[in-house]
């Protein structure tokens, strides 16, 4: 992510602080006022430039002050995954936010430290996959010292290099060695999506795994059929069902001998989870779960008996289902009811099975308030949550999204559901909340995204481009009067059909989340994820 | 382990009499294959690794593995039962139940088809189904079949098969033989779902996937005896039944199974569902229907679902002419060359593309063999002509025979410049030479083949 190209960067500058700092300076003087497109070689070199002042700055205290070039926010880029699409993000934050002191930097100090941080980002510069600069400095001789500011570094995910066939190389291998079959690729994707899968509903992984699945449990083979026919959506419905499926195969699970059950189990569950992600790829609930799961089943410690560890492990799994997602319901509904007064207009958009359990509790509580369920193509999850609404008793209009600007003005709260959260405070959920969220900001009706906080996630994302899903773009077919339009759209060379998922809203259009911990502002979001990590 | 594949090879093929009362039908040889190949390549190119095969003694002895020459490392376990009690396809899975420990998947030994298993088997996890079938489209046969003396046989029975709109779910399904007055169909049906559409030109290739707790029901309910004609409908109409008050805890449960006579597959079924599995498909926005106010699959317990093969190959050798069409297709099945390396064929010979010549025949100069089968270690003498016809093993053909439209079995003899159309010779007989015969069964008579009738619930 950012962090790593943030180290690189800081071994970078710090290497060159002797070598001519002012030609770095003239650098960006002259990139600023000519205000030409730089090459990427340059861009880098630019911003590595800056950070390894900074850390400088940071590293050697009590020299004296130096008022280095002030530097401007916009081109302190924090380079998110594509190094296609710099996007200019304010989100300065995450550049460690070393105190802004300017002071000279103490050469031989730095010097020393940053020949060891060289050294350390060339040896991963050399395992990594993406071509860093060319001005990787030769690799020097001492060790990197351990630094306990300096962020882990992250790989990017598979998921999001479809385009790169290193990658989808890699991608093929680690499945092969897993013994999972690789989903084919379907349909011409539109060019800003490229680097995502897109698959077709009609030819499952299932066609290429044998019948009476051997080298996958039959739950998950079932699970992940439920999951790419969109049988379980929904993002709890997909954590319960995913965990409810593990729990088959711990029952299932025989230690084979001389193995201990704490490590074997966990390289048994890598091939599904793999199998799982092939299927529709995990989303940040699921991949939290799997992570508590994983924990738990490490910390069984080796002398336990198989039966009991078993017991052990099961019992954990339903305590979590009870404690994240049952009981996280019951309290964020016993919060929102608080929100929820008479005579309310609410506005919800497609299914969230979150808000509806909110609203039914509403109502049991005797709340009067009216719903607009807003839909949109082509899923059309809204009927499904109008019918639940509607089966409780509750009033319901039912609208498609283009026309939210028209009924906005009667609305006086708007309800949302959450997929995650991520940890600059945006909110991922269905593709079009983005939109609900803007309107209802234009309108100035408060925005209350609900969200339990198992869904927290520690990634960071700006749009909606870099990391989505793409689902099979044959949904966007429709049939009217017997005639199916867009019937023959791949004879078609130049038309791309785009079935988005999700996307991501930013914190300044959501007023409240509403979570199990409380009521907090969304950009206290990294708190929640800090205390969370801590108790762990 | 998720399926356990029971391949039902007990029938007696009462259809084919005139084919069968010497041979076996799984025996019987289809592109110079014994029929029981193709059903258990299907289920090995699937990967499949074991098969129970419910079988007879006879038919037992020979199901050696290079008999069948299967290639792979298939499990074969044959069960044997008697044949003297009228014994039918579910009285044979009661049989083997003690063997049966997952949901299983059963076929029967006359399915020859390119299916990809895959779909019908997707259907059965994906919905949690009770059953899983597979149908096909009815092709009409269009070569004549020898021996009936051109009289029509009186059209099958037609089965009414009602789906939903998917074209998925089974709702309804009823053969003409039963339905004296007319279609009727409940209320309750036509509320769930509004529109159904009534297909009558399907086959039933009789390959389910039932589930474990079917099995069990079978056990315990001994007066079903028939898979397809009494199972199968009987679990089409339970998806609407109105659904017993299931009781919450176990006691109840136990105390409505000793009120109850026949143990009720719904408690059987939903004593296994379970809490995770409801609390899923609460919080799931999916549904399968929509219009009404009910949950997905309206709340029922027991869901059946049919696979339509709308193209592709798929045969139930049941009758004569089924026989005769799967012997033309069969090249197109099998990867192996139409011609057998072993088969000894003089230069002189034209042999069509499409015959397939079986292993260790002799062929001899100036024949003329077109769109045949001829089957292992025949012999073919000089100036023999032979067009759309099915010779099986062990034939002996004289000089100067015209053999057209007919199917001659196995080990028998066609006297020299024999003239024969559109017949069938039964096994071992001897054809005078300078016969002249066409259109007439040369196998035993009637009377006889009457006397050899075997069960007729199994699929024949």
């Amino acid at each position: 992510m950012a962090d790593a190209d943030e180290t690189s960067k800081q071994a970078e500058r710090n290497t060159n602080v002797g070598d001519g700092i002012a030609v770095k300076k003239q650098d960006i003087a002259r990139a600023k006022n000519e205000g030409k497109e730089l090459t990427k070689d340059e861009k880098q070199r630019l911003r590595k430039e800056k950070k390894q002042q900074k850390k400088n700055k940071k590293d050697d205290k009590g020299e004296s002050e130096h008022e280095n070039v002030p530097l401007p926010p916009s081109q302190a880029v924090v380079q998110c995954q594509s190094q296609k699409a710099p996007s200019v993000a304010p989100s300065l934050a995450l550049t460690p936010v070393s105190v802004c002191t300017s002071e000279k930097p103490a050469k031989s100090k730095a010097e020393q430290r940053a020949e060891r941080r060289a050294r350390q980002e060339a040896d991963r510069a050399a395992k990594g996959k993406k071509g860093e600069s060319a001005q990787q400095p030769p690799s020097g001789k001492s060790k990197a010292p351990p630094n306990e500011l300096q962020p882990v570094v992250k790989r990017l995910p598979e998921h999001v290099q479809v385009d790169d066939p290193a990658a989808v190389r890699k991608l093929a291998k680690k499945l092969e060695r897993q013994q999972i079959p690789v989903r084919s690729e379907y349909g011409y994707k539109v060019s800003l999506f490229s680097h995502l899968h897109q698959y077709s509903r009609k030819a499952p992984l299932t066609q290429q795994i044998s019948i009476p699945s051997t080298v996958i449990h039959p739950y998950i083979v079932r699970l992940g059929l439920q999951y790419s026919q969109g049988i379980v959506a929904g993002s709890n419905a997909r954590s319960i069902a995913l965990l409810h499926a593990f729990q088959k195969v711990i029952q299932d699970y025989k230690t084979p001998p001389n193995e201990e059950l704490s490590r074997d189990l966990v390289n048994k569950l890598k091939p599904y989870i793999s199998y799982l992600n092939q299927c529709r790829p995990l989303s940040a609930s699921m991949g939290n779960a799997i992570k508590y799961v994983k924990k738990e089943i490490s910390n069984i410690p080796c002398l336990c008996k198989e039966e009991e560890a078993k017991k052990q492990l099961l019992s954990c799994i339903d305590n979590y289902i009870k404690e994240k997602i049952t009981l996280a319901a019951t309290t964020i509904s016993a919060y929102a009811i608080e929100k929820i007064s008479n005579g309310d207009v609410i506005l919800v958009y497609g299914c969230s099975s979150l808000v509806n359990h909110i609203l039914c509790d509403a109502f049991d509580k005797k709340r009067k308030f009216s719903v607009i369920v807003v839909d949109s193509r082509p899923r059309l999850e809204g009927r499904e949550a109008l019918r639940r609404l509607v089966k409780k008793g509750i009033c319901c209009t039912y609208v498609l999204i283009s026309a939210v600007s028209y009924i906005l003005p009667e609305v006086s709260k708007v309800f949302l559901g959450a997929h995650a959260l991520l940890a600059n405070g945006y909110v991922m959920s269905r593709v079009g909340t983005s939109q609900i969220a803007l309107v209802a900001k234009a309108y100035n009706v408060p925005v209350l995204v609900c969200c339990e906080t198992y869904k927290f996630c520690e990634r960071v994302q700006t749009d909606s481009f870099v990391s989505n899903e793409l689902d099979d773009p044959d949904d966007l077919m429709v049939t009217r009067k017997g005639k199916i339009h867009l019937e023959n759209w791949q004879d078609i060379r130049q038309l791309g059909l785009l079935n988005l998922v999700y996307d991501v809203t930013p914190p300044d259009f959501v007023d409240l989340v509403i979570t199990d911990l409380g009521m907090i502002p969304c950009t206290s979001v990294p708190v929640v994820l800090r205390v969370k990590n801590v108790d762990q | 382990m998720e399926l356990q594949a029971v391949l039902m090879a007990a029938g007696g093929g009462s259809r084919m009499m005139e084919l069968t009362y010497n041979t076996h039908k799984p025996l019987l040889p289809v592109g110079n294959k014994p029929l029981i190949w193709y059903p258990l390549n299907l289920l090995e190119r699937v990967g499949f690794e074991e098969v129970i095969i419910i079988t007879t003694k006879d038919v037992q002895k020979m199901l050696t593995p290079d008999r069948l020459k299967l290639d792979g490392k298939m499990k074969l376990d044959v069960v044997c039962i008697q044949l003297e009690g009228e014994m039918g396809t579910a009285d044979a899975l009661r049989h083997v139940q003690q063997k049966i420990k997952t949901d299983v998947l059963v076929l029967s030994c006359d399915l020859i088809t390119d299916v990809a298993l895959h779909e019908v088997v997707d259907l059965f996890r994906a919905h949690n189904a009770s059953m899983a079938m597979l149908m096909s489209k009815l092709h009409e046969f269009t070569e004549t079949v020898p021996g009936q003396k051109g009289k029509k046989k009186a059209g099958e029975q037609r089965d009414f098969v009602g789906v939903d709109a998917t074209g998925q779910r089974l709702l309804f399904m009823a053969n003409e033989a039963d339905l004296e007055d007319g279609l009727t169909i409940r209320k309750s049906i036509m509320c769930k779902h509004p529109s159904m559409r009534i297909r009558t030109g399907l086959l039933d290739a009789h390959l389910y996937c039932l589930k474990r707790c079917v099995v069990d029901f079978l056990v315990e309910n001994k007066n079903i005896s028939s898979i397809r004609g009494e199972l199968i409908p009987y679990l089409v109409r339970k998806q609407f039944s109105k659904s017993v008050n299931l009781p919450n805890n176990k006691d109840e449960v136990e105390m409505s199974q000793k009120m109850e006579g026949q143990t009720n597959l719904e408690i059987l079924g939903s004593c296994k569902d379970e809490e995770l599995l409801r609390l899923t498909q609460e919080r799931s926005c999916w549904n399968d229907h929509h219009g009404d106010m009910s949950e997905a699959y309206h709340g029922g317990k027991v869901r059946c679902y049919v696979h339509i093969m709308e193209d592709g190959v798929c045969y139930r050798v049941n009758t004569l002419a089924a026989y005769i069409e799967a012997n033309r297709m069969a090249p197109k099945l099998i990867e192996d060359p139409p011609i057998h390396p072993s088969a000894v064929i003089s230069e002189c010979t034209q042999v069509g593309a499409d015959s397939i010549i079986g292993a260790s025949c002799q062929i001899s100069d100036k024949t003329s063999i077109k769109r045949s089968t001829v089957g292992a270690s025949s012999t073919v003498r000089e100036k023999v002509k032979i067009t759309n016809s099915i010779l099986m093993n062990g034939v002996t053909v004289e000089e100067g025979c015209n053999i057209q439209g007919s199917v001659i079995c196995s080990n028998a003899v066609i006297g020299r410049n024999a003239d024969i159309k559109y017949c069938l010779v039964g096994s071992s007989q001897r054809i005078e030479p300078d016969a002249r015969h066409l259109d007439s069964n040369l196998s035993i008579n009637d009377s006889a083949l009457g006397s050899l009738k075997m069960s007729r619930d199994w699929p024949a």
